[in-house]
């Protein structure tokens, strides 16, 4: 394998911005300085340069529903967006309720070699809610992560049960935070929008209810306890409470939710139909702020592919969710700018420790593995086109400002200027 | 105007234009042959994926009466139980050379996807419990037959407005037209942030009802979750249903209201709905006339495109 | 045409219908909205001046009956208030005629009113290109035009002023 330089930019270090360029040889950096030369030189023109993007969740849809995304698509996409990891939901067909799922999973991942899949396991088997899925073989197959994502564990009892396992050996119980019941039959957030247009819809207690009561769990259990996609400003006071108090929680909150709030939905446009919903602008300054102070640890794009004619539909009759992985740094740069030490936080540390990867996250170092992504924040561009087998997305059409220069997995160029690359044989 | 979805977003001249259009289709209504050739050669499809009967007819009269043809869509036999999809289904009705669409759709919102779709205009009649523009217009044509104008007028909508696509398309629409709008109902059967709306809001009938020009009735919504509020329904015509006692406290000129079809006995009494100031059936024959001037002013004459 | 002009043409036509029809009875005037109606009210009063019996008048708006819905400009719709017509003779009053597509939209929308006994047709102006096989009974003047050309009639009860205007260029 040739090396890679990454030539003129601001290296991202615990002293701050240091100018400089970086070289990888065979998977490993190997060289920080100015004035690098190599076999393929990526000159970045002062953009960051820093630990490649973890994204905690995604949908890769593969097994089973592979008309939407399969590994492979979803693996062009998460590169093309500085990705060099993803955590893949569980909620295929069949669930990642065992081992052997999962390891088809990683493995499949390996072999179209863009980024690292990292397979989330289920809490409960098939997700229903009922039973807990087989924990012990799917951390025998190297699951850390367990959600029954797409549901929340709305079963106390069960719930505990998974903690109490999971603490002994220091997994991750990470929550859907609706419940059912308040949830009803709701579309959208419940509020002045939800009123005029006389659609069923979701309090913000419904999220607020299940991690306050899950909060009470982690407590009793000792269990690391993440929640997924925050949505409200009560659930952001909730986990600011529960860290101060020394309680192991982690939260997670996607681009959308930073960028759009319940207006969006005004005209019934099923791409703006999401689980959680988008909700006030009011829940929206406080996960800005959330993100911005450190209570919310990480972005997280919840990239839910769906096809065309599955999204054509009324509003209420949509599948939730959006694509996003390929422009989830870009919309938070747009829309919640950070200072680089934390967008980098923010997008490849934090996930990267939450997921108990060791591989990735880790500081621009000699010596660390060469997961690396390069990102202009000062870049304005407008994306057209999608690696992704699907198109439900806002963001197609949409001035952003912040583009990923170079992504850097394993050594290997996979994404150029928002693109991926096709990797030679 | 390419389509006619919602009152929230229609101009007073608007909405005006269209009532004027509506009293020469009622003048047309009353003529020994209440037929003009204004709209010979075009197809009007009434998509009803919602069942009706009232509002279905009336669409069905109105375009006959502009000498259109009609084509009916009902859901129960359709490809729809085969798997085809709304969007499907609404281009192979285009395509068999309709020239407007008319639909009714139990999810909020069908009616703008579909005129995203479709090559022609589109006139909403029902979105879940959205909108029912054409349900204001005839209200607000037989408030003005009454009283002259909307402005200044005391109108009271009474009931389950929450859960009402009748309630929301006449509260904007009347306020537009510059009625002065009370929504009466139990605090769980008022709009959520009905602060935000166009209209003050109380739960006491009885407070405002001798000050009403108008006591507009609604139905209790009880397939849209409005029956599970109250423990019975004589509970709710006790606090808010037109008794014989309420209609004697309203003032001699103020007249009473109701979308159809009644519940007789529960939001009015027998009596109250027979009375001549009582305009209900005055509704319901305004009704054709206004969805002639809407069908009119959508599909005769120049598109902006 | 001046106000004078116009004022003169109308009496002339009064006299005329009484001179055709023997009289004023059995006849109503129609007017054409929109001018047509203030123009046959006027005939009315100059006909109650001369035979000094009040002439039944009526407006007709005829654009549910246009055969050119689709390529014309939305126009409002006027109101269409016309007595008893059946067995009478029906003289249709409009002011400015043209292609003869106007009456030919107004005898649709008499035959849906009734069934008169005859029915004639009295124009202010008549600008000539006939694209139908109709004729007035009765004109004011005759005003030979280019196609191109726009005849507007003003009259006082809507404009303000009595006169007719050509314009060039364009409808």
């Amino acid at each position: 394998m040739s090396d890679v330089v990454l030539s003129g930019g601001e290296i991202v270090t615990p002293d701050g911005l240091v100018s400089g360029d970086v070289r990888i040889e065979s998977g490993v950096i190997t060289e920080i300085g100015p004035g690098l030369d190599g076999a393929a030189v990526i000159e970045c023109d002062g953009a960051w340069i820093g630990p490649g993007f973890v994204d905690l969740h995604t949908h890769l849809r593969e097994p089973g529903q592979e008309w939407k995304e399969d590994i492979a698509s979803g693996s062009a996409a998460a590169a093309a967006g500085g990705y060099t990891a993803v955590v893949a939901m569980p909620n295929t067909n069949p669930a990642t309720d065992a081992g052997h799922l999962a390891r088809f999973i990683a493995d499949r991942g390996r072999q179209v070699g863009l980024v690292d899949v990292v397979p989330a396991g289920a809490v409960s088997l098939g997700r229903q809610g009922e039973h807990l899925a087989h924990l012990d073989d799917l951390w025998d197959a190297g699951v850390r992560i367990f959600t029954d994502d797409g549901d929340a564990v709305a079963d106390a009892g069960l719930l505990r049960q998974a903690m109490d396992y999971l603490a002994a050996r220091g997994g991750t119980i990470a929550q859907h935070a609706v419940d059912p019941d308040l949830a009803g039959g709701g579309s959208m957030h419940e509020g002045a929008v939800s009123s005029r247009l006389g659609m069923f819809a979701i309090p913000p207690q419904a999220e607020d209810v299940v991690i306050a009561r899950d909060l009470q769990l982690a407590k009793l259990t000792g269990a690391r306890y993440h929640v997924q996609h925050l949505s409200t400003a009560g659930a952001v006071e909730m986990i600011a409470a529960a860290k101060a108090s020394g309680l192991a929680v982690t939260a997670e909150v996607t681009p959308h939710h930073l960028a759009f709030d319940d207006g969006a939905v005004a005209g019934t446009d099923p791409v703006f139909k999401m689980m959680p919903p988008l909700r006030s602008s009011d829940d929206r300054v406080a996960l800005r702020n959330g993100l911005a102070d450190g209570t919310i640890d990480a972005i997280a794009t919840d990239h839910a592919p769906h096809a065309a004619h599955e999204k054509d539909v009324p509003f209420e009759d949509a599948p939730n969710g959006i694509t996003g992985l390929e422009w989830a740094a870009a919309v938070v740069n747009t829309v919640a700018p950070l200072d680089a030490a934390s967008f980098y936080a923010r997008m490849s540390v934090a996930p990267a420790r939450i997921a108990g990867l060791a591989d990735h996250g880790r500081p621009v170092a000699v010596g660390n593995p060469g997961h690396l992504t390069v990102f202009d924040a000062a870049k304005q561009w407008v994306p057209e086109r999608t690696a992704s087998l699907s198109s439900n997305t806002p963001y197609l059409g949409m001035t952003l400002t912040g583009r990923v220069v170079a992504t850097v997995f394993a050594g290997t160029i996979t994404a150029r200027d928002g693109a991926p690359v096709a990797l030679s044989a | 105007m390419n389509h006619f979805l919602s009152t929230e977003d229609v101009s007073r001249q608007d909405l005006t234009d269209l009532l004027d259009d509506a009293d020469s289709f009622v003048e047309v209504l009353a003529r020994p042959i209440p037929k003009v050739p204004a709209l010979r050669g075009k197809t009007v499809a009434t998509m009803f994926f919602e069942p009706s009967t009232r509002t279905k007819l009336s669409f069905e009269k109105a375009a006959k009466a502009l000498s259109a043809d009609t084509m009916s869509f009902s859901p129960g036999t359709s490809a729809l139980k085969k798997g085809e999809s709304l969007k499907d289904t609404v281009l192979t009705v285009q395509a068999m050379g309709t020239d407007a669409m008319v639909v009714r759709h139990q999810a909020t919102g069908a009616p703008w996807r579909i005129a995203e779709w479709v090559d022609q205009p589109v006139l909403n009649a029902g979105d879940g419990a959205h909108q029912h523009p054409t349900q204001a217009l005839l209200d607000a044509l037989t408030i003005r037959q009454r009283f002259g104008t909307l402005d200044g007028v005391r109108i009271g909508i009474v009931g389950d407005i929450r859960h009402s696509r009748v309630a929301r398309s006449d509260v904007f629409a009347f306020s537009t037209l510059g009625a002065e709008v009370t929504m009466v109902g139990p605090r769980t059967l008022l709009p959520i942030a009905a602060e935000d709306w166009p209209a003050s809001a109380t739960e006491d009938l009885d407070h405002v009802i001798s000050e009403l020009d108008v006591v507009y009735l609604l139905r209790v919504q009880a397939e849209r979750g409005g029956a599970s509020v109250f423990p019975s329904l004589s509970e709710y015509t006790k606090r808010f249903g037109m008794t014989r006692e309420r209609f004697a406290r309203l003032k001699p000129d103020s007249v009473v209201l109701h979308p159809g079809p009644m519940n007789r006995g529960v939001e009015i009494a027998a009596e109250v709905a027979d009375d001549e100031r009582s305009l209900i059936l005055k509704q319901v024959s305004n009704g054709v006339a206004v969805r002639m001037a809407v069908l009119f002013r959508l599909m005769g004459g120049e598109h902006s495109e | 045409m001046d106000p004078g002009d116009i004022d003169r043409a109308l009496t002339r036509i009064a006299h005329e219908i009484l001179e055709r029809n023997r009289g004023a009875e059995d006849v109503v005037l129609v007017g054409i909205h929109t001018r047509g109606a203030p123009l046959a009210k006027r005939l009315a009063a100059a006909i109650e001046t001369i035979e000094g019996e009040t002439m039944p008048t009526g407006i007709l708006d005829i654009g549910l009956y246009r055969d050119d819905l689709d390529t014309r400009p939305k126009t409002e719709l006027g109101r269409t208030a016309v007595p008893e017509i059946d067995g009478a003779t029906v003289v249709l009053v409009d002011d400015v005629l043209y292609t003869g597509r106007t009456i030919r939209a107004a005898l649709d929308a008499l035959a849906d009113l009734g069934r008169p006994a005859r029915v004639q047709l009295a124009a202010l102006v008549d600008r000539g290109h006939r694209e139908l096989p109709i004729r007035p009974d009765y004109v004011g003047k005759n005003l030979p035009t280019a196609p191109g050309e726009r005849v507007t009639v003003h009259v006082v009860e809507i404009d303000g002023h009595d006169g007719v205007v050509i314009e060039t260029g364009g409808t």
